[in-house]
């Protein structure tokens, strides 16, 4: 039996966030609370995230899902931690274009382990699973930005 | 029942999937469509696609014929006394929503109850939730036994002389519980309380009577019963449906439209306003035939050696948990140690096995069962003991692929 195909699917580093999750847990001080939850399969996720002087001070997460949405969710907030927001929001957008299988543009911007991601463009039954955490940080954003 | 002559029915049946023969075990979500279903919609498009109950032309009366002949099949199937108690709908959930709106709204008021299930689909708990909010009834539910089973006696303790309505599924698609709806039924009648049956998942699969049943309501979809998708009904006593007024207006179910007022068709038009869904009706009627002709005590046999081969053989994975009573219908609700259904669901598709994964509609029930999400092997008619065998190995595979992360 060959696992080849599956196997671009969950990587190891992939297994390792969902075994081990960064950032998972609540932000003490003030922050503010996204939930997110994906209707169609019932995966949820509460992201917190502590935003001062435009940057991602920290970010944390909690929630219930499959490997993909919650690895991707510790990835997210690893990659974010202590970034400017403008740069969360444009490595949302490349994760994004990433998740459609189109051919990813840095612009300069290390993406580290969530480059093991890519392998879920080519299971579209899973790519929402995987866009999960980015969606709630947007949505937190927005929502900082308006005040 | 000949399987392999079955089988031979069902061209989609006869494929690779990731390289692998499919194992379609998905068919509680829907079924896949018999030759005859689809070659009854070509037929119908090809030669006499009209609209009905209108034109004086030959087309017209011919649609008319088989669009009022598929009614005549589904009376017959389920036993109906009349065709006029046989509205086609959308599916169940329109079936069931048209009850609430009309029935619900002109009946309903503070201090009635309507009284359901935790193990109800999404589709008979949010038209209640909805028409107990806009109504001032109050929606109450029975309790469960341990095993996802209804015991006649909450039965009795829940529904009162306060009760309006009991909305109940026949047979659920996450636990596969047959639930007693005729014994409900008499409960509910002797508090004048009317009753529903949600039979998405029990007309498909066995043999019903509504008569005998004694329902006063009963929705179903064509789409889990070989027919096409976008077809349902809704089975009413007459008398109840005579009295109710219409939820939708429009063309197709008036009598005479005046400028301020106007007057509806007899039954069952009343209830289908607009052009009706013709091809998925027709359709409809030639699923109905197919499994008459090879029987539904025969179908709900074979289904129940699958349930009961799948169980015997799934229990012997290690780390296997299976929700729902022994003796149950045609599907198996599961969870395999800590893998998410859903990744379960992806290695498995990756060996052609389809599997549902998820919460199936039912997020109260997953509540009730303490889980956040369950993996779903669901059989019918075309399903062979083989394809569970390859389920099983598809099991151990899944074990052993997420063997070293868990």
């Amino acid at each position: 039996m060959s696992f080849n195909n599956l196997d671009t699917l969950y990587r190891q580093v992939i297994m390792d966030h969902y075994k081990n999750p960064r950032n998972r847990g609540s932000i003490e001080g003030e922050h503010m609370t996204v939930d997110m939850n994906n209707p169609t399969c019932g995966d949820r996720i509460q992201l917190q995230l502590q935003v001062e002087d435009g940057k991602v001070k920290d970010a944390k997460f909690d929630g219930e899902g499959c490997s993909i949405s919650m690895s991707s969710a510790s990835m997210m907030t690893q990659a974010i931690k202590g970034r400017p927001v403008d740069e969360a929001l444009k490595m949302s957008d490349i994760f994004s274009n990433m998740m459609q299988g189109k051919e990813v543009e840095e612009d300069g911007i290390d993406l580290g382990d969530i480059e093991a991601l890519q392998g879920v463009a080519k299971f579209p039954a899973r790519i929402k699973c995987a866009t999960l955490a980015w969606k709630a940080m947007e949505k937190g954003v927005d929502e900082e930005k308006q005040g | 029942m000949d399987i392999k002559a079955v089988r031979a029915e069902f061209p989609i049946l006869h494929q690779e999937v990731n390289g692998h023969p499919l194992i379609y075990l998905d068919s509680s979500a829907t079924s896949q469509k018999p030759v005859k279903v689809i070659e009854k919609l070509d037929e119908y498009y090809r030669q006499y696609n009209s609209n009905v109950h209108r034109g004086v032309h030959t087309l017209g009366t011919k649609a008319t014929d088989e669009y009022e002949g598929a009614r005549e099949k589904v009376r017959r199937f389920i036993n109906a006394s009349s065709t006029q108690e046989v509205i086609f709908t959308r599916g169940t959930t329109t079936a069931i929503n048209t009850v609430a709106a009309s029935y619900g709204r002109a009946n309903f008021s503070e201090g009635d109850e309507i009284v359901i299930t935790p193990m109800e689909h999404h589709s008979n708990i949010i038209p209640w939730q909805q028409i107990a909010k806009e109504t001032g009834a109050t929606l109450k539910y029975m309790p469960l036994q341990p095993d996802g089973t209804i015991s006649l006696d909450d039965a009795r303790d829940t529904i009162t002389d306060q009760t309006k309505m009991v909305a109940i599924m026949h047979v659920s698609n996450v636990l596969g519980t047959i639930n007693p709806v005729k014994e409900i039924a008499a409960i509910a009648h002797q508090h004048d309380a009317l009753m529903l049956v949600d039979g998405a998942q029990s007309v498909p699969h066995m043999s019903i009577d509504v008569q005998d049943l004694d329902a006063d309501f009963y929705a179903f979809s064509g789409h889990k019963m070989c027919g096409p998708t976008g077809i349902g009904v809704l089975y009413g006593k007459k008398s109840l449906l005579n009295a109710m007024e219409p939820v939708e207006f429009g063309g197709e179910m008036i009598d005479f439209v005046n400028l301020y007022d106007s007057t509806w068709k007899e039954l069952p038009w009343k209830f289908e306003g607009g052009t009706p869904i013709i091809a998925g009706a027709v359709g409809l009627g030639a699923a109905i035939d197919f499994l008459s002709d090879i029987g539904l005590d025969e179908i709900q046999a074979h289904e129940h050696k699958l349930a009961t081969y799948a169980q015997e053989q799934m229990q012997k994975v290690e780390g296997m948990t299976i929700y729902g009573p022994k003796e149950r219908a045609g599907l198996v609700t599961f969870n395999l140690d800590d893998v998410h259904p859903h990744d379960l669901a992806t290695v498995l598709d990756s060996e052609g096995i389809a599997v549902r994964a998820g919460h199936h509609c039912a997020q109260p029930l997953m509540k009730w069962l303490e889980v956040s999400a369950t993996a779903r092997a669901s059989f019918y008619l075309y399903n062979t003991e083989e394809e569970i065998d390859r389920l099983v190995e598809g099991l151990q595979t899944t074990k052993e692929y997420f063997g070293d992360v868990f």
